[in-house]
């Protein structure tokens, strides 16, 4: 095991940013000194400037992430904030930039000319929060629809099903008997209405401002063909879901394409500030709804982060950690085969590539079904620690006719996974599909991603280290006992879809890697305790304070930015989500392609729409 | 298949004639209806064609459930058609949002008769964990009618295939001489589900008359307020 050796009286690089930033613009920018809470706050009308002098001369060119947080009776004057989280791409921790803004005229300058990574953070922030970004190119609403009523992540909107702030609802139980939601809407469903909504004569402007931004018409120019808008989805077999793009097409060639979502915005970050920190963990699982496991750690690693009060989270137990990491690289491995299925699903190989992939997944889930209970829902770890020990043997639970009984010895079965079944599998479709003439064909130099875009795009994980940077937060900012494990960073550097599939190979062998160091240290500690906290006791106190806990997720940097103000529940709680942020990047890859390249970029990113829309 | 040989000559055979014990396997006195009934069942249970339509997490297991291990093709359901004059099953595997539910309405209209639609998981039923989210819609059958109900979050495979099972049965129990059972033999096309409107909150024509009334009460309210002021 590593050990940490303290040097005092030193300056982190981060440290010196700060003063550097105070030096160069004194008096707008101070610091965040409320208990809990770090970063700076700029003056919002020199956000810009303090932005590109971050970006550009202290080298934090990657923004991570970037939400609105509502101070409503928690701050002077109830400001809306926007918060920015940058990082160095050598590694290390965030600069976190913050600016604030009055609700009543929210307004802020857009940062999409310093980081166009922004651009659908900052829409999900006007959607939601009702912040306007002056010289944003499009600040239309992402999530909901045009002309939906309010901005719902406000603390002073609520649902149509509101019942109080925070859960657990005394308001369900009411003399002992038992009162639904719907009971007391006079709609009877889900929904609610403005008082001076009048019906007759309504237009809905949902789908015609979407056209409306599409270059609609025929434009007949030097050559003989017309300009046509073309809407893919929301149900479209390869969209992955319920993902939709408006395409304008000069005959065959994209010319233009805005990808509209929001079809399975289930509220995550509203339900989320109701609910208890852990009631919120099983919601993680229906985000990323391949990797439940890996979304766990990643919201427990920030809950951790404010139960040690901002400073260096430290692994809970080592065999709770050691438990995780092979939980999360079991996942990613799983992922990663299911998303080359997809893709050669995409590429016209219907479903016989991804058959042999689920079969895989298959093996993965029943370890996953014998330890958590659950295949794919797992709601598995805890803020400390995880909710089982791993199981003795795996024991079959299905009786199916084409089902062998299953019973094995746990450590068999995964040292019989690791050493021999899934280095199998990678090579086999390694095999199969590397070097297939129709997929060099369609994926070699189609859909570039330049390593300057990815940067600038904020793309994170597969798809920016296929675009030529080696970032990977296991590594830029070490978690759990990834610095006790060796493993290094793939890296590939044509940005293409060939590239993104290859490091997809590349990944799953690292983790194979990993998961052989991790069977020893199971067997080594065996019988340790698998959960720090005192037993069962799972929803601890959480303090005051901000935690960006991120983890390097099979889609890319996961990150759960909570506030907590001391109470049973998050004041905030916001997802980014990778395959979001990685769709910023898309109508750059596609222009220029075909039609039917549209669908190979979009498999090659590999989104799924529990995360992109949340 | 749910039926052997001998069931099935005992549910079409008429139980006033008596057959002699040794062929009861093999013969089977009916009525014409019921035997025509039968035949178009069998025709129709055995080949349904689901939609390939996934919209969250219970997607997943969908897929996970056409593909081997589980093997949907044994029911003569491996058929997933992405278009949806094709299909005749459709599977609401997911949570339905207020932004998703007008291509739903959609889909479930262009769909040709006779048509299913199977609820599964949580939230196709009523919302699920996401009940209280202000895009979700709390239930598909809301708005359009729905035939099976798989409970779970998401639903094992093995309940999705319970669920096609049920879904047989349903299949089995309906009868040409009912026309309750098999309206799209009606005299004229069967009525399409209203498609619902994205304005200020998801707009349903069918409760048009509600949204009349309260936006009435509280002009009147309104009005009450601004007299005695």
């Amino acid at each position: 095991m590593t050990e940490y050796v303290q040097i005092a009286e030193t300056v982190t690089p981060l440290q010196g940013a700060i003063h550097r930033l105070e030096a160069q613009f004194a008096g707008a920018v101070r610091r965040d000194d409320r208990e809990g809470f770090s970063g700076v706050i700029v003056d919002s009308g020199r956000l810009v400037e303090v932005a590109t002098f971050a970006r550009d001369t202290l080298g934090f060119s990657y923004l991570s992430s970037a939400t609105a947080v509502d101070y409503l009776g928690k701050a002077e004057g109830d400001p809306l904030e926007m918060v920015y989280h940058t990082y160095n791409l050598q590694g290390g921790p965030a600069l976190v930039l913050k600016a604030r803004t009055p609700r009543s005229e929210a307004t802020l300058p857009s940062l999409v000319g310093v980081w166009p990574g922004a651009n659908f953070q900052e829409r999900e922030a006007w959607d939601l929060m009702g912040i306007r970004f002056e010289g944003h190119p499009n600040l239309t609403r992402i999530l909901m629809w045009e002309g939906f009523n309010g901005h719902p992540l406000r603390k002073d909107w609520h649902e149509a099903y509101y019942e109080e702030d925070t859960k657990p609802f005394d308001s369900r139980w009411p003399e002992g008997r038992v009162s639904r939601a719907e009971e007391h809407n006079p709609y009877g469903r889900n929904v609610k209405y403005p008082a001076d909504f009048a019906l007759d004569g309504y237009e809905s402007l949902a789908e015609k401002a979407l056209y409306d931004a599409a270059p609609m018409g025929v434009h007949v120019t030097d050559m003989a063909t017309d300009r046509v808008v073309v809407s893919m989805g929301p149900q479209h077999p390869s969209t992955h879901g319920v993902f939709r793009m408006i395409a304008t097409l000069d005959g065959e060639t994209i010319v233009g394409l805005e990808p509209v979502m929001g079809y399975l915005h289930r509220n995550h970050d509203k339900i989320g500030e109701r609910n208890t920190f852990l009631h919120n963990m099983p919601f993680t699982d229906r985000l990323d709804y391949f990797c439940s496991m890996s979304n766990n750690h990643g919201y427990a690693l920030a809950v951790e982060q404010l139960m040690a009060l901002g400073k260096r989270y430290e692994p809970p137990t080592y065999r709770a950690e050691a438990i995780r990491v092979l939980m999360v690289e079991l996942t990613r491995i799983l992922n990663h085969l299911v998303a080359i299925g997809f893709l050669l699903n995409d590429l016209g190989a219907y479903f016989t590539p991804l058959m042999y992939a689920i079969i895989e997944r298959e093996l993965i889930l029943d370890f996953f079904e014998a330890t958590s209970g659950s295949r794919m829902m797992c709601n598995y770890m805890r803020f400390g620690g995880v909710a089982y020990d791993l199981p003795q043997r795996i024991e079959g639970t299905a009786a199916l006719v084409n089902d062998r009984v299953r019973d094995f010895d746990t450590m068999h079965y995964l040292r019989d996974l690791i050493n021999d079944r899934l280095p199998r599998a990678i090579d086999q479709t390694n095999d199969l599909l590397t070097t297939n003439e129709i997929i060099t064909n369609r994926c070699i130099g189609v859909g570039v991603l330049t390593r300057e875009d990815a940067i600038a795009c904020s793309a994170a994980g597969p798809v920016l280290r296929a675009s030529g940077v080696p970032y990977d937060v296991r590594r830029a900012e070490p978690y759990s006992i990834y610095p006790d494990l060796e493993f290094d960073v793939a890296v590939r550097y044509h940005g293409d879809i060939y590239d993104r599939y290859l490091i997809r190979l590349d990944e799953m062998r690292q983790s194979i890697r990993i998961l052989k160091q991790i069977l020893p240290i199971l067997e080594e500690t065996k019988g340790q305790p698998f959960f720090a906290g005192r037993g069962g006791q799972y929803n601890p106190r959480i303090p005051a304070g901000e935690a960006y806990g991120r983890a390097e997720n099979p889609k890319g940097e996961l990150g759960y930015y909570v506030v907590s103000d001391g109470g049973q529940n998050p004041w905030r709680y916001h997802v980014r989500a990778p395959s979001f942020i990685n769709l910023t990047a898309l109508e750059q890859m596609c222009k220029g392609h075909k039609v039917a390249d549209v669908v190979a970029i979009l498999g090659s990113i590999d989104i799924v729409l529990g995360e992109v829309d949340r | 298949m749910t039926h052997s040989n001998e069931d099935f000559f005992r549910e079409l055979h008429h139980p006033d004639v008596p057959v002699p014990e040794g062929v009861q396997s093999a013969v089977a006195v009916t009525s014409f209806g019921k035997l025509i009934d039968s035949i178009y069942n069998w025709g129709r249970r055995n080949s349904i064609w689901p939609m390939s339509f996934g919209l969250a997490c219970c997607a997943i297991e969908m897929i996970a459930t056409a593909s081997s291990r589980f093997d949907q093709a044994r029911f003569g359901m491996e058929v997933l058609r992405a278009s949806p004059r094709q299909a005749d099953l459709m599977i609401v595997s997911g949570t339905v949002t207020k932004k998703m539910v007008v291509p739903i309405v959609r889909l479930y209209n262009q769909m040709s008769e006779p048509k299913y639609v199977l609820a599964m998981g949580a939230c196709a039923i009523g919302g699920g964990p996401f009940k209280e989210g202000y895009n979700v819609v709390s239930g598909i059958d809301k708005y359009i009618p729905v035939d099976v109900y798989v409970p779970g979050c998401p639903p094992t495979p093995q309940a999705l295939l319970h669920g096609l099972i049920m879904m047989q049965k349903k299949i089995d129990g309906q009868s040409l001489s009912n026309r309750n059972s098999m309206p799209w033999y009606g005299r004229a096309p069967s009525e399409e589900v209203p498609m619902p409107v994205l304005g200020p909150d998801i707009i349903d024509p069918r409760q048009a008359y509600l949204l009349r009334r309260e936006a009435a009460a509280t002009e009147t309210a309104a009005d009450e307020a601004e007299v005695s002021t």
